[in-house]
């Protein structure tokens, strides 16, 4: 009966949050576009999936993604576990801590390798660069640098360093490589900053920081415990860029070398 | 019909979990060597969350996407300027404050605030706050947009923008208290997923292709790039007014 209750009050909540979208549609279709709207009752039908769907993620939220990754930031920085001691641990000593690298890291890789955005921004980028850049090689790179990022993040999380010397780290090496970077992949490869960060992955990511905030001695979750989407829109970024830049170089070097070749 | 069309996405959406279930499956038998605790509730709530997800996906590509393109296409070839930057600026609104992710971590980040002790811990307060949170974020990436949009009109080059965005997020980084720093750094994620991306990508590329010399792969991109860079410099204003 209680779980019942949460669900019509979430379902109610979630009408109000996709208001504004019916609003929009309806609006510029009807007051500027001024035609009706085409396929009106797949669109009814479509927007009461989108509440129930919406909704019904909400409390399974609630119930699995936000626990998961609490109760593994919880288990994994638990002070018998990463000291062998239930002694009161004061100062975190981040050399202790290798499992929760590995462990940001390899949920950084999974959830990345799989991200079906991921997956059109790659085919995008072979478009793009003429074929130069393969689909697989980028996801791997783009993967591999969220993976880095979040590892980084939680690390930034154990030691309790300011999240923006790191950003500001980031930013500038993205600066530089704007400069260096083919003209064709910059724009695709801002976007996919955004893009790796999925609806699925974005509450587990944040509760892991959250609760390594919460367990690591010496941290609080309110100035220590986000940050780490933060990195994992940072570093792919970086990866594909540099990614590109690889290609292009080597690409270069190929046709230098044959031109030599023909010299001959 | 329909049911295969449902079944198809569920094993879509079972498909995009399946790593993560590997990942703590192993780490849960190999390294902790313990059992999850609340085991059951966990999984019918992941049970919950795949359900949800193909549902509402399957109800954007039913309704929303193909109208939402069409409109764009539409507003691109009116050529009127007002609609068009009101349209976008709407569409990154509207479609803001639905995203799942932002309404799921927005109610997290007040939970936290208020166990830190930063704003009061009664509901009405929380609300407030996640309310407030996510309302910087929906009417910055609504400006984003704008912006975005502006810039594929113009031919503006896209990081002189971004470059500059950067400079403004550090400069606020300096006078932002820095309880919301990370808050902020994270909302720019967190922004861009399930609805924003492929209808805003959408309006980006349908304006591309419709305006003369501009190429869809160069100039349609770029749009995500500012919705995901503005929303850390207005939540970091939004700290600034609630806790500086």
């Amino acid at each position: 009966m209680g779980f019942l209750l949460d669900f019509l009050k979430i379902l109610l909540a979630t009408c109000k949050d996709v208001l504004p979208i019916i609003i929009l549609i309806t609006g510029f279709q009807l007051l500027v576009l001024r035609q009706p709207i085409p396929h009106l009752r797949r669109l009814i039908v479509g927007g009461l999936y989108v509440v129930a769907g919406l909704a019904l993620f909400l409390v399974g939220l609630e119930k699995a993604l936000f626990p998961l990754g609490k109760i593994m930031a919880n288990q994994l920085s638990d002070p018998v576990f990463v000291y062998g001691t239930s002694e009161a641990v004061l100062h975190a000593d981040w050399k202790a801590y290798g499992w929760v690298y590995l462990f940001a890291a390899m949920i950084g890789f999974a959830t990345t390798i799989a991200e079906p955005s991921l997956i059109a921004v790659a085919f995008k980028a072979n478009e793009v660069s003429a074929g130069t850049i393969s689909q697989w090689g980028l996801r791997i790179t783009v993967a591999i640098g969220v993976a880095f990022g979040i590892s980084l993040g939680t690390f930034r999380i154990v030691t309790g360093t300011p999240l923006y010397l790191y950003i500001l780290v980031g930013y500038l090496v993205v600066i530089v490589q704007t400069i260096f970077a083919p003209k064709s992949i910059i724009p695709l490869a801002y976007d996919s900053g955004g893009v790796t960060t999925s609806t699925v992955t974005v509450p587990l990511v944040a509760a892991l920081g959250l609760g390594l905030a919460s367990t690591v001695p010496g941290r609080n979750p309110a100035l220590d415990g986000f940050g780490l989407i933060a990195f994992a829109s940072l570093f792919p970024i970086v990866a594909v860029m540099g990614y590109a830049q690889i290609m292009d170089w080597r690409t270069h070097r190929k046709s230098k070398i044959m031109e030599k070749k023909n010299a001959l | 019909m329909i049911f295969s069309i449902i079944l198809k996405k569920l094993r879509d959406a079972f498909t995009d979990l399946l790593p993560i279930i590997v990942v703590i499956a192993f780490f849960q038998i190999a390294v902790l060597k313990q059992p999850l605790p609340q085991l059951g509730e966990v999984l019918f709530g992941a049970l919950l969350v795949v359900a949800g997800l193909s549902l509402f996906v399957q109800g954007l590509e039913m309704g929303l996407f193909p109208i939402g393109e069409e409109m764009a296409h539409a507003l691109a070839r009116k050529g009127s300027l007002f609609w068009l930057l009101l349209f976008a600026f709407a569409l990154g609104f509207s479609t803001t404050v639905a995203e799942p992710a932002l309404i799921a971590v927005s109610a997290e980040a007040a939970h936290i605030a208020s166990e830190g002790g930063l704003i009061d811990s009664n509901s009405d307060t929380l609300r407030q706050y996640a309310f407030g949170l996510r309302m910087s974020v929906a009417f910055s990436v609504g400006l984003a947009i704008l912006i975005g949009v502006m810039r594929i009109i113009r031919g503006w080059p896209l990081h002189y923008l971004i470059i500059g965005g950067y400079i403004v997020v550090m400069l606020m980084t300096i006078i932002a208290p820095k309880e919301i720093i990370g808050i902020a750094y994270d909302a720019g994620g967190v922004t861009t997923s399930t609805i924003t991306v492929p209808l805003v990508a959408a309006l980006g590329v349908g304006l591309a292709s419709t305006i003369r010399g501009r190429s869809p792969l160069v100039d349609g991109f770029g749009l995500i790039a500012f919705a995901s860079l503005m929303p850390m410099i207005f939540v970091m204003g939004y700290g600034l007014i609630v806790f500086g």
